[in-house]
This record gives structure tokens, C-alpha cells and sequence, in this order.
């Protein structure tokens, strides 16, 4: 068979490949938090951040087809192994037993399923901006911001001082003042965390990159990281709601003022 | 009268088997796929053998009635499997393995089938390491050995206490490599119910299928059996629950003679039996002896917890009956002293069939965690099955039957009286004698699988035309079809008012007392009066309930009951005809002083081969003599 | 301390799956076990209920088993959800009444898997096993043609890794117990045995990707890393090797890829 073919149509291949784009996934949203956590900063920061990837262009549409197929592809196999799984069992067994799976593993169908439905949210609220629309893009001035420094990536500046950027701080703080979106971001980060934990933990069983000599370190590495992550994420909606945030006083940029 | 061709090549002992190769017929490689060989049974011996035979070219179809070749019971085989490879530059030899064997066998095994055996026992090494079996190894890298009982030499290998399993699960994954390549027809779920004589010659077999029922026949230009051994007629033994003797048993009953069916091999430290619902018995390792000492209380009936019996009140019987060898006496010595111990009512346990092994010495001298070490997975067992902890208290032991040396009678090529009949491993009786030598039984057959019957099975097949074997729609196989069937028919007709198992266990109580550990002319004369009339009353009272087109274990198991019934008749016949003791044949009455076996060469010298003449009829003892032309036989002494 | 002569007598209900046939409509149908010595085994509790069934005229309940000492692999029942019973690596065989209490519902079934058709109550038909093991499950090595067997060294840490895996007894429990019923600690155990050994290294690549093709195509699930499988087995053989033998399946299938072959296969096996 050729490496496609063992790829996708191997039970092992199929495994392989939800790892691999497990992979990328658990990349991106560790990189997407350590992103957003400028938000303690001040708004330069996030702005700049912000600015910095919408003006990679091309490239940014390069790392978003790659998400994407990294998502759809993670899916794809999630839904044809848990269908054959379905099948492969036949018959229920009338009494049910687990000796030592864990929640983690067990619930990876349904954290999956709703960390999706929270993604769509996600970008509806913060990249379309098609709902809560009033936090965003139909409220000027508060979604004009004027870099007060320059943004700085690797020693480069990448957006300079007095830039007129879209103001995502205040996007995100505003976001978070509606009490219920907060706690389903809460929510649906916490669920994250505890499908991260099985997949971190089980990638490494898939690529075959695991043994009994450290599976106890691993898993506590997977424990903490789920932690960090889940704190981390937990950090700007707590802040948000205890009143630590507040939208930054508006200093429209000239530009802006006709 | 049937005639006893042994057929051993004339020539010095070291050269029989090469001469004889050099001289046995060969078939040409296009013809050897013009001929079918059946093998039933996929252990050891008719894995190993199905697997070679089809490489070299024969179409071969293999017959189980397991639900897989894997679960043969050579698998629970635990401690080695011995060769003559001399790694540890010890002395060992072809010639010393020879002799141990012969001797171990208490001079009742042929010369040359020993020597070929331990010829090619180095063979077996090498082919078993080069199919990826697990061998314990030393931090070299080279394959370690252990010692085992009746050799000075250490020349056993093994893995971890399952050797036997990662044996066959070689043997096994040989076959299922032919089978994949579409060389051997594999047959799973496959009963032997009958062989088919044609013309004098076996030339195939009558199959049923055990989950559908239906009954089919199989042609072929030679059979071999290699169904291993029939302990299972004591009801309770260290064979698998579903071992039987019914493939030789119809062979017998085709005309192939059952050869000193009496020898029977009694382990000395078995877990006692706890209650009559009882269904196995579970072997533990004979290396427990080395630590453990034996005991019994003094007196009769003390049924007291084992720490309350002071020293004074304790005996270790066998330190005191054999100073010199005392716990590590031969197996038939301590089972039989066991035995005497219980039959006094000193027994100890519920059911007072036990004695004590006792590793408090062990544990002051080593300490737990030495003890530990050593016997930790032997302790676990036990542990498992009588939820008692060896650490703390003793544990009790009975001896349990474990071997059965007899079988059917083969010559030199492994082939019965019946041409194109052949039987490997325990299911034949040429290699071990009287007695077993710890670890050979796997050599045994794994050496007629891979090495003997490769060679023979040709030189038989050279004397048959390519396509001569008869139709299956032949009246032979019509006749012997009809039988099976008919004997199914009666069974589930009777619909009496006892399970099969009703009858096993009477049966096994029966062989027991008067066949087992010691018999008597009396003890044997009172079973063959038993032994038909409970025979009458089976096939009268049994309840075998269901249909015989469906998956039913009550059928299968009324089939092997009513052939162990037959054949424990049998064993006792020549239990009470062998008038002497030897090996794992023990008669009360021809014994030294001491309780060792006293032989007698002179009248007993010989092989006696049961020739089957009709159900309650008494069969025909034909006899092989033993001509020991390079060992004399003398007295077995380990002392 | 235990004295040895004690044994205690407990009943309990038996909640079998009774199936006539593979096509029958099966259910569970209820028993009563009484005064059974805690020291019987449970399938011998279950040979004096079949007993019983048939001097009553029922059918007695029919339940794979032989060697009754935890090696052959043929006994495999689910004992209140989990194979083999409530014991950590033993067999169903070796599972003693002793592990119930008094008055217990003992809920008996087969074990589940579409590999595994069921034949008749208790009894499966685990053939796929064998289609795999006769995919590669081996090392070709013919009679006659081995070298001498200490001619290639093999580190003892390997062999006795190869050991661990090698003791698998082929009974389908982490098959069962698997809520894919995956045979991965099946196939994997085999494929670390043979893959650890220097014996092994030749058919290495081809054995693992047989191997999984024949458990893909036999109608096995997919593993899931939850490790219900060594939990249940009697040999508590590790899921390590399942990633050992995921690590061997893609380093195959990237060799198979790129790896130049042979214009012609003539002239061998």
C-alpha cells in the first residue's frame, strides 16, 4: 500500500493522523493563549499582536488553511474510527464496567463536539464579529485604537507607533462583561482542557513515543499543562468579570477623527 | 495376532537414525503434492508435524477440536525442555541424555527411539530459536540452562516457568504460517470420531464439527495422531478438562494396538482436592522440595491448625523413611509414602487427602523475601486457589496424575501396526519407558514433529501410488460415518437420570484407588469387575441432553467418557498382567525393602501391546521383547 | 491465621445470557447457585449448575474452557462487566467463588465483538485470532534450515521484553474489555515479541503491516488509549507495547514507501 493509502485507511494510519494534527491543534491553542495573556499588558500589546498577524496576509491565510485542515481532518478521523468502534462492539454488553479508563478518555466525544460548537462561537464573536456586534465593530470609536509604542516581534518592529489598529482589547474585555458569555467561555475552555489532557497524554501512546519508564511523568506534564492552560484561559473572563479590566480610555487616533 | 515389527535399523546405537534416513525411501518433490496426510491434534507433535510436512510439499489438512491450535495442552507445560547441547561444559552428551532417559524410563523405553531422541534434541534448540521463542538468557546473551530431576547435568532450557506455552506457541505460529500460505487446510473445532481402514491402511478419518454438528469424511494417504496422552480417565489430573483419549482410543478399536496402557506418571506435589465438585488439579512445581520439607501429624485425625501440632507431634516422614535423599526422594517414592501417610488417616485439610509442605525452615534460614525470590509465583498460585498464604502457613500437597507414558504401539517410524497409521508425542508410547524424565516430554514431541516424521512419513508414502487413496464415498468410510452417527443417536436417546459427569467421577475414583499410585492383584482384580459394570450402567442411565446438530458439550463429553470407561478397563488389565513393578507402574506386591520398584526383566522385559477383540471382550497382549543390546538394565538407584 | 481446613458455603443468583444460536434472540435468564464452597471455582460452580439444568431437562449453559489453570486461553467470560471476573490477572478459571459474597447477583455474559460471532450462550468464536496470527504472526523459519541457536546473542533485557509479550494467551479479554473491542494488545503483543528479537528483523516490516491489515479487515476497532485491555488481561501484558508496535507500523509504512524493491521476487518464498 502507498502512504496514503496505509495512512487513511489503517486503523493505525487514522490514529496516526489524529495525532499529528492533535498536534498542531494543541500548538496552536497554547500559542493562541500565550497570545492573548498580553491582554494583563498594556493594550499596545494585544493590539500590536493583533495588527502583527493580520498584516502577515498571505501567510496568515497559509497557518489558517492549515488549521483547517488540521480541524477537519482531526474530525474526519474522529467521526470514521468512532463509527467503526460503534460497529466493532456489535451487541452491548447488558452490564457495564470500566476498570480504569479515565473521564478524560471516556468524554473525548463530547468535549470534542461542544470545543467545536465553542470554536464556531469563538469566531463569530471575535474574527466575523457577527454576534454581539454592539462590543465591536458598530461601536466607534471603541474599535479604533492608536498604537502608543511600537510593536516588536523578535527585535523587528512590526507595527509602529501611532498605527491605527482595530482595538481587540476592548473587543475582548467588553466581550467578556456579558456575564453569560464569560461563563460558556469558561465553560467550553475547561472542557478543552480535559479533551487536551487524554489527547496530549495519548498522542504520544500513537506516535509510539511512550513507555511505562515515563508515562508517569507524562501524564503529570499533561496534568499541568491542562492546568496552566485551563488557568491561563480562565485568567481574562475572571478578570473581566472581577473588574480587573476595564475598556482602556479611547485615544482616537487623528487619522480617525473627520 | 498382529504383528510387532519394530523395525529398528541393525547397526551400533550412534548410527541407527543416519543410517536409517540414508537408507528410507524418498518421494520426488512433484509428487509430493499428490498426497494428503491428516494430522489431528495441533500440540507440540501435530503442529510441528502438519507445519514440516507441508513445507516439504505434501498437501497436509490439520484437525483440532479446540477452537484454535494454540490452546493444545502442551501449553501447561512449565518447566523445560531438555537438550543435549552441553553449554554449560558440564559433560553432557547425545550418549548421556541417552542414558538418562533409558534409565529415568526404568528400562522399559527402546534403545533406539531414545538415542534418536536424544540426537536430535539439540535439533529442536535451534529450531525453536530461530521461530522467536523466548528462551531465558543469560546477560551474554546466550541461552541459559536449569537442572532437572534425574540428570547431574544441567541441560534444561526454558522460559520463565512457561516453556511449554512459548513452545507451542512456536510450533503454533509454524502452522499458521502454512496455513496462510495455503498449505495446510486447517480444521478448527474438529472432532476424530473414527478412522478409516482401507484395505488394511489407514486412509482417513470421520470428522465431526463441534458447533454445527455435522459429520464429514476425510480421505488421505496417512493418518497421524498426535492427541496426546489419557490421564484424563482418573477424572481428576493436571490435564486440561477437555483431554482425551478418544482418537487413539477408536484407532485402538480399528485394530492398533495400545501399548502398556498401565504406566501412568503420578506428580508428587499437586494442590489436594478441596471438594467433590472438583473438576483439576493444578501442578505445583516440583523445585518447591528443594526448600520446603514434608510432614504429616502423628497422630490420627488431629485435625488441628498446623502451628498448634508442636515438633513432637509432627512427622517428617520421608526425612525419616529415606535419610539420604529425604524431601528430594523420587516422584513415585514421595507420592506413594503421600499416600500411605493419608490411608493411615493422618491426612491433613478438609477432605484429609493432603500433607504438609512446610517452608517455616526456608523462612528462618532465607527470610520471607529469599523465599519470595525463589518460589514468589508458585506461592501466588496457591495463593489463587486456596486463598492461603504458603508464608505463613504450610501448604498441603497430594500427589496427582500428571503423564501417561503408554500409548499406542509404533515402531521405529513412528508408525502403528496399522501401515499409514502414525502417532507422535504422548499419544504413542515409544520414548519414555515406564517413567518420564522431567522436561522430555516436550522434547519428545516436538522431536517426532520436526525431525522423525518428516523422514518416515515419506519412506510410507514412497510404497503407496500418488492418487491411489480411496473415495470417501467408499463403503469403509460410508460404514464408519454410519457408526458415529448411530453411537450420537443412542447417546441422546437414552435420556436417563444421570449427567456424564456422574460417571467420570465414578470412574476416576475407581482408577484411582485401585489403578493409581499402587495397585494390587486384588485392587485390580475388584476394578475389572467394577469397571464393566459401570460401563453397563452408563450407556444404560445417561443423560445427555440437546440435539446433535448444534454445539453440545454433553455429547462430546459422553463420547470421551465412554471411551475413557473402556480404556481404564484396559489399563487395569495390564496393570493386573504386568506382574512387576516399574516406573509409574507400582504393584504392592514386587517391591524392595526400602519401597523401590523391583523389575522383573526376565518375564517383564518386553512391551505388551493390547490388541482390541470387542467391547467386554478380553483384548489380545501381544508382545514386543525389549532387546537391550548396549545398556544393561539394572536396578534405578538415585541414592 | 487461616486455619487450612476452613471453607464457607455461599448462594448466589446467576444472570446468564442464554442464546440458542447465533441467530437466536438471546436474554438474560436467572439461576439460583446454593451452598456452593467458596472454594470451588467459578467454572466449576458452573459445571454443577449445567448438572443440575440437565437433570431438570433445561439446556445446560454452554461456556468455552479446558485447561482450568490460566494458560490455555479458552475460557472467556465477562463476570459482572469486566473479562475474566473480578480478579487482576488471572483467567476466568482462576477466579474462585471466594471473590462473591452471599446473596450476590452474578451477571454472566460472553465476551462482545463483532470479530468474536457468538456461537452459543457463553461460547464466541475468536477465529479472527488465528486469521491474524496466520497473517505474519510468525518468524519462516522451515525444519532443517535453523542455525545454531547461540549463534546470534540476544540481550537478555530484549528476550525477556520479548517474554512479556510472548505470554499472551490468545483468550480475546482485551478484546472484550476494549469499549472499541480493539485487538491492538493482541496484535501488538505479538509484534513486540517477534520485533524485539534479532530472529525477528527480517519479516519486521511485513509482519506489522500484515498484521494490522488482517486486524483492520477482520472487523476490530480502533484503539482509543484507555488501556481497559491490560487491565484485563491475565497476563497483564503492558499497552507499552501497543506504542511500541504504533512507532513499528509507522516506521513500515515510511519505508515501504520509500524504499526501493526488487524488480523480481523469483527465486524465494
Amino acid at each position: 500500500m502507498n502512504l496514503v493509502g496505509s495512512l487513511f485507511g489503517s486503523s493505525i494510519g487514522r490514529k496516526i493522523i489524529m495525532a499529528l494534527t492533535g498536534v498542531i491543534l494543541i500548538g496552536f491553542v497554547v500559542g493562541h493563549l500565550v497570545g492573548n495573556l498580553q491582554i494583563f499588558q498594556d493594550p499596545d500589546h494585544l493590539n500590536g499582536y493583533a495588527q502583527f498577524l493580520h498584516q502577515l496576509g498571505p501567510l496568515l491565510w497559509v497557518a489558517r488553511i492549515g488549521l483547517i485542515v488540521a480541524v477537519v481532518l482531526h474530525i474526519w478521523t474522529a467521526t470514521v474510527l468512532t463509527l467503526e468502534n460503534k460497529q466493532a462492539r456489535g451487541t452491548e454488553y447488558g452490564f457495564k464496567h470500566t476498570i480504569r479508563a479515565t473521564f478524560a478518555s471516556r468524554a473525548m466525544r463530547w468535549t470534542g463536539v461542544v470545543v467545536l460548537a465553542f470554536v464556531i462561537y469563538h469566531l463569530a464573536h471575535f474574527t466575523w464579529g457577527v454576534v454581539q456586534t454592539e462590543t465591536f465593530k458598530e461601536t466607534p470609536p471603541l474599535n479604533h485604537y492608536a498604537m502608543a509604542n511600537d510593536y516588536r516581534v523578535a527585535g523587528f518592529t512590526v507595527v509602529k507607533a501611532g498605527a491605527d489598529v482595530a482595538n481587540v482589547y476592548n473587543m475582548v474585555v467588553l466581550g467578556f462583561q456579558n456575564k453569560a458569555v464569560a461563563l460558556f467561555y469558561i465553560i467550553a475552555v475547561g472542557l478543552l482542557s480535559i479533551h487536551l489532557l487524554h489527547g496530549f497524554d495519548s498522542l504520544f501512546q500513537t506516535l509510539g513515543l511512550r513507555n511505562a519508564k515515563w508515562s508517569a511523568l507524562l501524564h503529570k506534564v499533561a496534568l499541568a499543562l491542562c492546568w496552566v492552560y485551563f488557568l491561563g484561559n480562565l485568567a481574562i473572563p475572571g478578570a473581566v468579570l472581577a473588574g480587573k479590566l476595564q475598556p482602556h480610555s479611547v485615544k482616537v487616533a487623528p487619522a480617525v477623527q473627520r | 495376532m498382529a504383528t510387532l515389527d519394530s523395525k529398528i535399523p541393525s547397526g551400533p546405537l550412534a548410527d541407527k537414525w543416519r543410517k536409517h534416513k540414508a537408507d528410507s525411501k524418498l518421494v520426488n518433490p512433484a509428487n509430493k503434492r499428490k498426497y494428503e496426510v491428516i494430522v489431528v491434534g495441533a500440540g507440540l507433535a501435530g503442529s510441528s508435524a502438519a507445519s514440516s510436512l507441508a513445507d516439504m510439499g505434501y498437501k497436509v489438512k490439520s484437525f483440532v477440536f479446540h477452537d484454535s491450535p494454540r490452546r493444545a495442552h502442551s501449553i501447561a507445560a512449565q518447566g523445560g525442555i531438555n537438550a543435549a547441547k552441553n553449554y554449560q561444559n558440564d559433560g553432557d552428551s547425545v550418549h548421556r541424555l541417552f542414558y538418562d532417559t533409558i534409565k529415568g524410563g526404568d528400562y522399559r523405553a527402546r534403545e533406539a527411539n531414545v538415542h534418536r531422541l536424544a540426537e536430535v534434541s539439540a535439533n529442536i534448540i535451534d529450531q525453536c530459536v530461530a521461530q522467536g521463542v523466548p528462551f531465558a538468557r543469560e546477560y551474554g546473551g546466550l541461552l541459559a540452562n536449569r537442572s532437572f530431576g534425574g540428570a547431574q547435568v544441567s541441560r534444561t532450557f526454558y522460559a520463565r516457568g512457561q516453556t511449554g506455552q512459548q513452545l507451542l506457541l512456536g510450533a503454533y505460529s509454524a502452522l499458521s504460517r502454512t496455513v496462510g500460505q495455503g498449505l495446510v487446510e486447517l480444521h478448527t473445532n474438529s472432532e476424530m470420531l473414527d478412522l478409516v481402514v482401507v484395505n488394511g491402511h489407514a486412509k482417513g478419518v470421520i470428522i465431526r464439527n463441534l458447533i454445527t454438528g455435522v459429520v464429514t469424511r476425510h480421505t488421505a494417504d496417512a493418518v497421524i495422531l498426535a492427541t496426546g496422552g489419557y490421564g484424563n480417565v482418573f477424572n481428576l489430573s493436571t490435564y486440561a478438562r477437555q483431554s482425551n483419549a478418544t482418537a487413539i482410543w477408536r484407532a485402538y478399536k480399528r485394530g492398533a494396538c495400545m501399548a502398556n496402557p498401565c504406566y501412568t506418571q503420578i506428580h508428587p506435589t499437586c494442590i489436594p482436592v478441596s471438594g467433590d465438585y472438583q473438576s483439576k488439579l493444578t501442578l505445583m512445581s516440583e523445585s518447591l522440595r528443594n526448600d520446603g520439607r514434608i510432614w504429616a501429624p502423628k497422630r490420627k485425625g488431629d485435625n488441628r491448625a498446623p502451628a498448634e501440632i508442636s515438633e513432637d507431634d509432627r512427622d517428617y516422614y520421608l526425612e525419616r523413611l529415606y535419610p539420604s535423599f529425604g524431601n528430594l526422594a523420587p516422584r513415585d517414592i514421595a507420592s506413594r509414602a503421600a499416600k500411605r501417610v493419608c490411608d493411615e488417616g493422618r491426612g491433613v485439610g478438609e477432605t484429609g487427602l493432603g500433607v504438609y509442605l512446610d517452608f517455616a525452615d526456608a523462612i528462618k534460614r532465607l527470610g520471607e523475601n529469599g523465599v519470595r525470590e525463589r518460589y514468589g509465583n508458585l506461592f501466588d498460585i496457591y495463593h489463587e486457589i486456596t486463598a492461603e498464604s504458603a508464608y505463613k502457613q504450610p501448604m498441603r500437597i497430594y500427589p496427582a496424575v500428571h503423564y501417561t507414558m503408554g500409548g499406542l504401539w509404533v515402531d521405529y517410524n513412528l508408525m502403528s501396526n496399522v501401515p499409514g497409521l502414525f502417532v507422535l508425542g504422548e499419544a504413542n508410547f515409544s520414548d519414555h519407558g515406564a517413567n518420564r524424565l522431567g522436561a522430555s516430554a516436550l522434547m519428545q514431541g516436538l522431536a517426532d514433529g520436526y525431525f522423525v516424521i518428516p523422514y518416515t512419513v515419506g519412506d510410507y508414502l514412497a510404497g503407496q501410488k500418488p492418487g491411489s487413496r480411496p473415495s470417501a464415498d467408499s463403503a469403509e468410510f460410508k460404514a464408519a460415518e454410519e457408526s458415529v452417527n448411530a453411537m450420537s443417536k443412542r447417546f441422546l436417546a437414552t435420556k436417563g437420570k444421570q449427567p456424564v459427569s456422574h460417571f467420570h467421577k465414578r470412574l476416576g475414583k475407581i482408577m484411582w484407588d485401585h489403578c493409581g499410585m499402587a495397585r494390587t492383584k486384588e485392587g485390580l482384580e475388584d476394578a475389572l469387575q467394577k469397571i464393566p459394570a459401570l460401563r453397563e450402567e452408563f450407556h444404560a442411565t445417561v443423560n445427555v441432553p440437546g440435539s446433535g446438530d448444534t454445539l453440545n458439550q454433553s455429547l462430546e463429553q459422553a463420547g470421551r467418557v465412554a471411551d475413557f470407561i473402556e480404556l481404564g478397563e484396559l489399563m487395569c488389565r495390564d496393570a493386573l498382567t504386568r506382574e512387576e513393578s516399574c516406573g509409574g507402574h507400582f504393584r504392592e506386591e514386587h517391591q524392595f525393602p526400602d519401597g523401590e520398584c523391583k523389575r522383573d526383566d526376565e518375564k517383564f522385559g518386553h512391551v505388551a501391546a493390547w490388541e482390541f477383540q470387542g467391547v467386554g471382550k478380553t483384548a489380545i497382549r501381544n508382545v514386543e521383547p525389549l532387546n537391550y543390546e548396549f545398556v544393561k538394565m539394572s536396578v534405578r538407584n538415585y541414592k | 491465621m487461616v486455619a487450612a481446613t476452613t471453607s464457607s458455603t455461599i448462594s448466589v443468583t446467576l444472570r446468564v445470557w442464554r442464546q440458542a444460536g447465533p441467530k437466536a434472540l438471546g436474554q438474560f435468564k436467572d439461576y439460583p447457585a446454593k451452598d456452593l464452597n467458596s472454594n470451588m471455582s467459578f467454572l466449576e460452580m458452573l459445571d454443577v449448575v449445567n448438572d443440575e439444568l440437565t437433570l431438570t431437562g433445561e439446556a445446560p449453559i454452554a461456556f468455552a474452557h479446558d485447561c482450568r489453570e490460566g494458560i490455555c486461553g479458552t475460557c472467556s467470560l465477562t463476570i459482572n462487566g469486566k473479562p475474566h471476573g473480578p480478579g487482576k490477572g488471572i483467567a476466568t478459571c482462576q477466579t474462585y467463588m471466594r471473590s462473591f459474597r452471599d446473596g450476590d447477583i452474578i451477571v454472566v455474559e460472553p465476551f462482545r465483538a463483532a470479530a468474536f460471532p457468538l456461537i452459543k450462550d457463553l461460547v464466541v468464536d475468536r477465529t479472527s485470532f488465528d486469521k491474524i496470527m496466520q497473517a505474519g504472526g510468525f518468524i519462516t523459519a522451515r525444519a532443517g534450515s535453523a542455525p545454531e541457536a547461540n549463534a546470534a546473542p540476544v540481550p537478555k533485557g530484549d528476550s525477556d521484553l520479548a517474554m512479556d509479550a510472548a505470554q499472551c494467551i490468545g483468550c480475546g479479554a482485551c478484546v472484550a474489555a476494549c469499549k472499541n473491542a480493539s485487538a491492538m494488545l493482541f496484535v501488538s503483543a505479538k509484534v513486540g515479541h517477534l520485533g524485539l528479537l534479532p530472529q525477528g528483523q527480517a519479516e519486521r516490516d511485513r509482519r506489522v503491516l500484515a498484521m494490522v491489515h488482517t486486524m483492520d479487515e477482520e472487523g476490530f476497532g480502533n484503539c482509543t488509549n484507555q488501556y481497559e485491555c491490560s487491565a484485563a488481561c491475565p497476563k497483564t501484558i503492558s499497552h507499552d507495547f501497543i506504542a511500541r508496535m504504533n512507532r513499528d507500523y509507522l516506521g513500515a509504512t515510511l519505508r515501504s514507501a520509500f524504499n526501493p524493491e526488487a524488480a523480481s521476487s523469483a527465486g524465494g518464498a
